[in-house]
């Protein structure tokens, strides 16, 4: 994976995923290993997002690397109208891997084929977002001992939802069954729904979280947005059906943890916070080990 | 050689585009700039055809196409075929295919695709060449027939 670039999680076999997550268990039990002293990291963030970026940057930190960079386009000189071609190649000099988020999709996979020096995708618009992907199959692996032949429930904005989109693709490698729960309008897409097919995959689709809550290993709850709807009325009939309470999981399986991609608005109540199903800000934790353990491997340092 | 061949060879050097369907010669002429060739160019349309029932037909004098080019009007006909002549002779007959992928010809549909943003060559995988889907290599998004754009 040396001098590999991170764009899309395609862009990864299954083997090197594997390899990925069991470096992240090896700084998840050792997260300060001084192995990147001397590396420079760049944080190249033209559209803000404070947590994956501290989350980067803390990951960076901890390794014993430096971090350089910019936390949104207004402090870079794309305001002064450069191209990002050349911010990229300019940055190339200074740095021994970018990682970038950029609000236009595909950037990432433009940034790569004019950088020198690795690539790793923290967020192209609408299209990919890897790390968030890995750091999802880290809490599941991590909580089901396994990623293979699991039940998985996916909540909310299927249609838009970027994280739900790696993740049903990620996990057709592992023999999944999807449990898809979502208002008529925000279901996935038959793009995504390909790749399950295409794997002769079981999915099942539902209106209501009750009618799967009990039958799954993971519950991965996302947002629904009201800016997805066309119409208001249809927002208002159906934001409360994809709440999660705490009393909705009296039932569920014993092993069942609920995931978030983070930030939530409401769409878990704070009652399920303390409950043991809550995974969500450990989920979160994770994503500093299995960002560690990208730097390394994509420094070649480990 | 028969009658039929002859007409259409009746340039000495140059390309001819046959079997156009009568309602997309003028996007063929679109697709490839013809406005703006300063070559003899020879059009029909509305001929009659056994194969298409109405065709259109272009000569191009002293005109030869790129690669590039022909794929262009692949993605607009299949049904085209293209004739290179030389000294009144028809050295090549081709059939238009589309090919498995197009670069720099189209627009990606995504108004948020880096492509449509920033300068840079548009790219895209053809995942269904029946009917027609684009995959763009940057931002991923399918550009179907309905939104197809020439650059
Ligand atoms: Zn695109």
């Amino acid at each position: 994976m040396k001098n590999k670039h991170l764009v899309s999680i395609s862009d990864f076999s299954k083997e090197e995923y594997i390899k990925i997550l069991d470096s992240a268990e090896d700084f998840e039990k050792q997260p300060v290993q001084d192995i990147a002293t001397g590396k420079v990291v760049a944080t190249l963030f033209f559209e803000p997002s404070t947590r994956t970026r501290l989350s980067f940057e803390s990951a960076a930190n901890r390794m014993g690397a430096k971090v350089i960079g910019f936390s949104d386009a207004s402090s870079s000189s794309t305001s002064k109208g450069e191209s990002l071609a050349d911010t990229i190649k300019t940055v190339c000099c200074y740095a021994d891997l970018i990682v970038m988020r950029h609000p236009l999709e595909g950037a990432a996979r433009l940034a790569g084929e004019v950088s020198s020096v690795p690539i790793i995708n923290a967020g192209d618009g609408a299209n990919q977002h890897p790390t968030q992907c890995m750091l999802d199959l880290y809490s599941i692996r991590k909580t089901q001992n396994t990623l293979d032949n699991l039940h998985i429930a996916l909540v909310g904005d299927l249609k838009y939802g970027r994280t739900v989109h790696s993740l049903v693709e990620a996990m057709c490698n592992f023999n999944a069954t999807f449990h898809l729960i979502s208002p008529e309008s925000l279901k996935l897409p038959g793009a995504v729904k390909m790749h399950i097919k295409e794997k002769g995959l079981n999915y099942y689709q539902y209106t209501e979280i009750q009618e799967a809550i009990d039958k799954v290993d993971i519950l991965y709850m996302t947002r629904v947005q009201r800016e997805r709807f066309l119409d208001i009325q249809d927002y208002e009939r159906v934001k409360n059906a994809y709440i999660l309470e705490q009393s909705m999981l009296k039932n569920s399986k014993p092993n069942l943890k609920v995931l978030h991609p983070l930030p939530r608005v409401n769409e878990i109540n704070t009652n399920v916070d303390n409950t043991r199903q809550a995974y969500y800000f450990q989920q979160a934790q994770n994503g500093v080990y299995v960002r560690q353990a990208l730097i390394a491997a994509i420094l070649g340092l480990k | 050689m028969n009658k039929k061949e002859l007409v259409v060879s009746a340039i000495k050097n140059g390309t001819v585009i046959d079997h156009i369907p009568a309602d997309k010669l003028f996007q063929v002429i679109k697709a490839l700039k013809l406005n703006d060739c300063t070559e003899e160019i020879l059009m029909g349309n509305n001929l009659s055809s056994y194969k298409l029932g109405k065709k259109g037909i272009i000569k191009c004098k002293d005109k030869f196409f790129e690669k590039n080019e022909i794929n262009k009007i692949a993605l607009i006909t299949l049904h085209a075929t293209l004739i290179t002549i030389r000294d009144y002779e028809i050295v090549e007959k081709i059939k238009i295919e589309i090919p498995d992928a197009i670069e720099g010809m189209v627009k990606c549909f995504n108004p948020k695709c880096i492509t449509n943003n920033e300068s840079v060559m548009q790219k895209f995988a053809v995942i269904d060449k029946e009917d027609l889907k684009l995959q763009c290599h940057y931002c991923q998004k399918i550009t179907k027939k309905e939104t197809l754009t020439f650059l």
